[in-house]
């Protein structure tokens, strides 16, 4: 049985944990606990500490695995392990919390320089009224141009589903140039 | 919808050059902040927007009104302050024109030969740019940017290029933390941006970012260009952030070999993508087409 992963990231409470639910075949096996301060409690109860996990068994042979990161950067020491392998990697930014955006780049670069492998930015919660839009948000977070800036909606699973393929097409691409 | 934010979070330099970037048409309005009892999802305190302090508007990314909300921004005010006007014309000519627009004003005045049409053009500029430079001190303050809302048609209105004023703000950033976390990375390399000859036409750099500039080649690292100048990692790191943020130079990917041999020198793992097959990724996009 062959087995590959790809990492969803992101920062604390942009949409990590809904997104691998949305598409997950099995409950998503998450390691959430209570948030530890006042400050998070506020945005969310509970938050990822090591690791959320999904599935999608392709065929007999073939399942993929979905980490999510936690988000939170006390948990950080956990993201180079996880990265290990890895396919590609998503990172998850919620449109609508332009103080998120600082952090969310910062993930962007560390999860980079991990290992060679393509990305995606999602920017998820596009469906809300206040999310920046795609084009501000490539500005924002100077995101170049040939890295694919994807709206999202981390609680659809089409939406969930477009980001992963356009993944998937971007490592192929990838693939195929070498 | 609009684009909105706090200037703590997206400082006025970054909203200029996004504006300028995406060469947007409307009206950036600062409010005064009001703390809530919230708190947002960096744990800051969340703001609500309270009084309107200022609104600087833009046409095809290209500033060209501003005004701030206790200063009285009319034309016989801004001549005044640029000493076209004594005090004493411009009581008496305020006392006479009080419901004369700015553009019908100005015609008078030019007509009359109390001032020339270069005058109100360069005083009502340097009244924009004024207020501008003021704002990028500011770092606290819900703002909101509504797309193609502009000024009333009877303001006089002069397009001013962004990338001096972006590039004055950068300067402004003397923050150390702030400069690593915008640049975390100091072995990536830099290069001209596809319009570059426009977008240097009629720059004001310093001495320091020249010789930067010199240097920009996507076979240099930040590191390289430091050694070559003599600079610290935070004096080259301010440089840089300067002509980022003007859009004079862009960063270009690291070179992941090259980040992986370092690491590896570190003593640490360097985690390789696995052995696998286009026909694997084809079998896994099928079947989430499918799910």
């Amino acid at each position: 049985m062959q087995q590959v992963k790809m990492i969803i990231t992101g920062p604390f409470s942009s949409g990590k944990t809904e997104f691998i639910n949305s598409i997950s075949e099995i409950e998503v096996v998450s390691t959430e606990s209570k948030v530890s301060s006042e400050i998070e409690r506020t945005v969310k109860d509970s938050t990822t500490v090591a690791m959320d996990f999904g599935r999608i068994t392709v065929d007999d042979d073939l399942v993929l695995y979905l980490f999510g990161t936690p988000g939170q950067r006390r948990f950080d020491f956990m993201w180079e392990i996880l990265a290990e392998g890895m396919l590609g990697f998503v990172v998850m930014v919620d449109s609508t919390k332009p103080e998120t955006f600082r952090e969310a780049k910062s993930i962007l670069e560390t999860f980079r320089a991990y290992a060679p492998t393509p990305y995606v930015v999602a920017a998820n919660k596009q469906d809300l009224p206040d999310a920046w839009k795609t084009d501000d948000l490539r500005i924002a977070l100077r995101i170049e141009e040939g890295v694919k800036l994807l709206p999202c909606v981390a609680n659809q699973k089409e939406s969930v589903k477009s980001v992963l393929l356009e993944l998937l097409y971007s490592i192929l691409e990838e693939m195929e140039t070498k | 919808m609009p684009l909105q934010g706090n200037l703590r979070d997206f400082s006025t330099t970054q909203l200029l050059n996004l504006i300028n970037l995406a060469g947007k048409t409307g009206t950036l309005t600062i409010f005064e902040g009001l703390p809530t009892n919230e708190k947002d999802a960096m744990g800051g305190v969340k703001m609500a927007a309270g009084k309107k302090r200022a609104s600087v508007a833009f046409k095809t990314g290209k500033l060209i009104h501003a005004g701030l909300d206790e200063q009285d921004g009319n034309l016989v005010s801004v001549l005044n302050k640029a000493g076209k006007l004594t005090s004493e014309q411009a009581r008496i000519i305020k006392e006479r024109a009080k419901n004369t627009s700015d553009k019908a004003l100005a015609l008078l005045l030019i007509n009359a030969n109390y001032v020339t049409q270069k005058d109100v053009l360069s005083s009502v500029q340097q009244h924009t740019l004024d207020i501008v430079y003021d704002l990028l001190g500011w770092h606290e303050g819900p703002f909101r940017f509504d797309d193609d809302a502009l000024p009333m048609g009877d303001r006089i209105m002069v397009p001013i290029d962004l990338e001096n004023v972006i590039i004055e703000g950068a300067r402004r950033v003397q923050d150390d933390e702030r400069l690593r976390e915008e640049i975390p990375n100091l072995d990536v390399s830099l290069k001209f941006p596809e319009d570059a000859k426009e977008k240097y036409k009629g720059m004001h750099l310093s001495v320091e970012e020249w010789r930067i500039v010199g240097y920009v080649n996507p076979k240099n690292t930040i590191r390289q260009i430091a050694k070559a100048n003599n600079m610290t990692d935070m004096e080259i790191r301010r440089v840089v952030y300067n002509l980022l943020q003007a859009g004079l130079v862009q960063m270009v990917k690291p070179n992941i070999a090259a980040q992986a041999a370092a690491r590896q020198q570190e003593g640490r793992v360097v985690p390789k993508s696995p052995p696998v097959s286009a026909s694997v990724i084809n079998r896994i996009i099928d079947r989430i087409r499918q799910s």
